[in-house]
């Protein structure tokens, strides 16, 4: 088992943090890699970026957004409970480099998988610049982090509830208006980084996305994680999760992702019909 | 039923109807009697010079079993067995007996070769209902320790061979679950789930460590094994990674890898949705692509599941298909429709990017290819739409490249296999060795664990003289 040393609620309890001892992966992780975890004997295999690794004491920190049943499985679990299987690290660690001025974007809780490689970009020795978006003010995370992490942090939510009021693309194109940046990291929902490397690309800046399609083993495996990059299948969990977000395509891998929608709402229903008594 | 005569044919083993069990996932074939094993243990001619043990690619002493067996000593006949073979009750259900061990008996002749790997599965099940369960004598600890990676049946076997001769064993597994293909692939229809995991608990109860969501090359890599004071590792990681057909339109939703559909299905128990978590998607008109031993489970499954239709289509023609006889036959009579001489070249689907359908082209046979067998070859202007709205790729796999990459000291062919020494197993890094689907392709269970136990007599050298 692999034991929550620490839970917390973020974002009215859509989104939660779980820090859970796992010294081996804790001290191989880097920026940028997932793991897959799977709460109990019937649970499904779900890929989760490491927001945060402590190698000394040997944790991992997660953080998602409750969307379907495995995610509401994982809320239910409290400290000192544990997931059965965490397996990792997988996926290809970010590419860190000293290349100038990164601009760093994050939607919702990509933001708890763009944090990690900011910090790394900022310790490379790049001047960083990051725009973090939410619906609104209350869904906002890691405000605090992503400021420390960065050296210039702009906010806006979508409803104008704090920050700038409309989308991570209105300030990622005002940046790149006024400044020389060398490179774009985008990630969030499959829509704004499908908008924003949009923008980047008129502004021929190097984009790199990260992205999350329907994966099983994601050792390579399965092909379930197939995404289309450059005209290419490639599998995210081994080739990727991160890559060229000019060359992606953003439409295929928004269809796949709803390969299950009606089985997802079959289980999920069914578990908050259960657990409500 | 025992009447004192010459018996000409083989005894048949029970098996599930047909229209009840392709709605279930309950093994097909039940198991012989003791009456039935004894009588068709008593067509064995007990040859001086035995075909059949050159046809298995182990060598397991098949009259001298069967000796035992009409003898009535099933503990000796079980034993005998395992000096060859570490997982009988696996073989005896899915070696492709008609080309090895039957297919060498000298009854088979005659068609009626004597039904060894039903004998064999006979007595690994009755050992594992009615044995003592008590453990075979273990050599004294030497000290070393050993790192196999994967638990696929070649894995399993060099954790058996060296735990006994003293060594401390770890095995490591990618997945949640030990198997390997056993577990994710064969489906529970053919091999019972449960035989597999008392396997793995016969190697726990004699001291091997397993320890599964280990990747390694990724939670851990080789060098760091032998930093943690492992001695010798063996790599079993076997050949997991899928072949698509590069055809347009094949990342529509509806179109998944064998590996992606039996792993859904046998892995997580995605049958049991939603009591599991894990979907797999119920096609109501299935096609499956290829038609080897993972094509019939695939399509066997998919019926299982609920289809209304379900299709192979194969290009080449049915003297071609590379499947266990057994299998083909099973599927046929499970109402699985068979299309051959047809490929595939272009996958149709609709505005919410599901697939609806396929093109297909017709083939006719050509001159022998490289293989020996005939080339398939498209005939112009015949094609045509089949409809589906689930295909299974089921046409091969390669070797994964997770653990290989990362360790380039370890010598590879052109498709990515490890190259080993044939008679030992030893890798081009030193303590390493490898053996199964890695190193050959795809093959069978009987071939891997055979390569498992070459691999452990050499592990066993190396660690006693250091060679
Ligand atoms: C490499 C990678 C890293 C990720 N990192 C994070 C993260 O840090 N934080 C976070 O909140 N989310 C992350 N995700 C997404 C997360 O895996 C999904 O939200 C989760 O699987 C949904 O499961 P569910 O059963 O709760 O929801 P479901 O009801 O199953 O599905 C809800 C949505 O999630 C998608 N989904 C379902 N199953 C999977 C699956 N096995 N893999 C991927 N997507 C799936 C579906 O397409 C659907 O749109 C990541 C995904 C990948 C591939
Ligand atoms: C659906 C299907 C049906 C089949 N039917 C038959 C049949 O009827 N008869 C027959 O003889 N053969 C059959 N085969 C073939 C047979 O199963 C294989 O030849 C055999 O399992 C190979 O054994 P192996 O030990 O080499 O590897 P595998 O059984 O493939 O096991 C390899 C294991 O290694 C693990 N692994 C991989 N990479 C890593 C890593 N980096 N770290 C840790 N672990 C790792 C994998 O998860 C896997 O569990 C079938 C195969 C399939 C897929
Ligand atoms: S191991 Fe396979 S080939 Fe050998 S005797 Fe048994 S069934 Fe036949
Ligand atoms: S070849 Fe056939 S008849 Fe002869 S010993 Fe083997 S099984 Fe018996
Ligand atoms: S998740 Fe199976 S290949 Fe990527």
């Amino acid at each position: 088992m692999f034991k929550i040393v620490k839970r917390t609620e973020m974002a009215q309890g859509t989104v939660i943090l779980n820090e859970i001892e796992a010294p081996l992966i804790a001290r191989k992780a880097k920026p940028g890699q997932f793991v897959i975890l799977k709460s109990h004997e019937e649970g499904e295999r779900i890929p989760l970026t490491m927001a945060e690794t402590d190698p000394v004491k040997g944790t991992i920190t997660i953080i998602y957004m409750v969307v379907g049943k495995s995610t509401a499985l994982f809320r239910d679990l409290k400290e000192g409970d544990g997931y059965q299987d965490v397996i990792g690290p997988l996926g290809r660690p970010t590419h860190v480099e000293k290349v100038g001025t990164v601009l760093c974007v994050g939607g919702g809780t990509g933001v708890a998988v763009l944090h990690p490689i900011t910090r790394a970009m900022k310790e490379a020795g790049n001047n960083v610049i990051c725009v973090i978006g939410a619906r609104n003010k209350d869904l906002l995370i890691l405000e605090d982090k992503m400021k420390t992490a960065s050296d210039d942090l702009r906010v806006c939510t979508d409803d104008g509830s704090y920050g700038h009021h409309g989308f991570v693309t209105d300030i990622v194109k005002k940046v790149l208006a006024g400044e020389k940046v060398a490179q774009v990291v985008a990630i969030g929902p499959v829509p704004m980084m499908k908008a924003v490397s949009a923008v980047t690309k008129e502004f021929g800046v190097p984009t790199m996305v990260s992205l999350n399609p329907i994966m099983i083993d994601g050792t390579g495996m399965c092909g379930g994680c197939r995404v289309s990059v450059g005209g290419e299948t490639k599998f995210a969990c081994v080739d990727g999760p991160e890559f060229d977000g000019h060359k992606v395509n953003f439409d295929e891998l928004m269809m796949r992702l709803r390969a299950y929608c009606d089985e997802e709402k079959q289980c999920y229903e069914g578990y908050c019909r259960l657990s409500d008594g | 039923m025992a009447e004192k005569q010459a018996k000409p044919g083989r005894v048949p083993m029970p098996e599930q109807d047909p229209a009840v069990r392709r709605r279930n996932f309950e093994e097909v074939p039940t198991g012989y009697t003791a009456a039935m094993a004894q009588e068709e243990a008593a067509r064995c001619l007990q040859c001086k010079k035995p075909g059949c043990v050159e046809g298995c690619p182990v060598q397991v002493d098949i009259p001298g079993f069967i000796r035992l067996l009409t003898e009535g000593d099933l503990t000796a006949a079980i034993r005998s067995i395992w000096q060859k073979n570490a997982l009988p009750a696996v073989c005896g259900r899915v070696c492709p007996q008609e080309i090895q061990c039957e297919g060498k008996c000298i009854l088979a002749k005659k068609g009626t070769p004597v039904a060894i790997g039903n004998l064999e599965r006979f007595c690994a099940d009755y050992e594992r209902n009615h044995g003592t369960g008590a453990l075979p004598p273990k050599a004294d600890p030497t000290g070393k320790r050993v790192a196999v990676v994967g638990s696929g049946p070649s894995s399993l076997t060099v954790a058996g061979d060296l735990i006994l001769k003293g060594h401390a064993v770890t095995v490591m597994e990618a997945f949640h679950k030990p198997g390997g293909v056993l577990v994710y692939g064969i489906p529970e229809f053919r091999l019972p789930k449960a035989i597999v995991a008392q396997e793995v608990n016969f190697l726990e109860r004699l001291g091997a460590t397993v320890e599964c969501n280990m990747v390694v090359g990724r939670t851990v890599t080789l060098d760091e094994l032998f930093e943690q004071g492992y001695d010798a590792v063996y790599l079993g990681v076997g050949a997991g990674l899928p072949r698509f057909m590069n055809i347009p339109g094949e990342n529509l939703i509806g179109i998944l890898s064998a590996n992606e559909y039996l792993t859904r299905a046998n892995l997580m128990k995605a049958y049991k949705f939603p009591e599991v978590d894990t979907p797999v998607p119920m096609g109501k008109n299935v096609t499956v692509l290829g038609a080897g031993n993972v094509a019939m489970d695939s399509a066997r499954t998919a019926m299982r599941l609920g289809a209304e239709k379900v299709r192979i289509v194969y290009r080449r023609s049915r003297e071609e298909m590379p499947a266990r006889s057994a299998e083909i036959h099973h599927a046929e009579e499970e109402g699985i429709e068979f299309m051959l001489l047809t490929n595939p070249t272009r996958y149709i689907g609709d505005e919410r990017g599901r697939l609806t359908g396929m093109q297909c082209l017709k083939m006719a046979l050509g001159e022998p290819d490289a293989s020996g067998r005939r080339r398939p070859v498209p005939i112009e202007g015949s094609e045509f739409e089949l409809k589906t709205d689930l295909v299974i790729v089921a046409v091969g796999s390669g070797a994964n490249p997770l653990l290989t990459q990362s360790t380039p000291e370890l010598a590879l062919n052109k498709w990515g296999y490890l190259i080993t020494d044939p008679d030992t197993g030893k890798t081009s890094k030193k303590g390493v060795w490898a053996g199964g689907d890695i190193v050959t392709g795809a093959a069978t269970v009987i071939l891997a664990m055979g390569a498992g136990r070459a691999a452990a007599d050499s592990i066993h050298k190396y660690l006693n003289w250091g060679w």
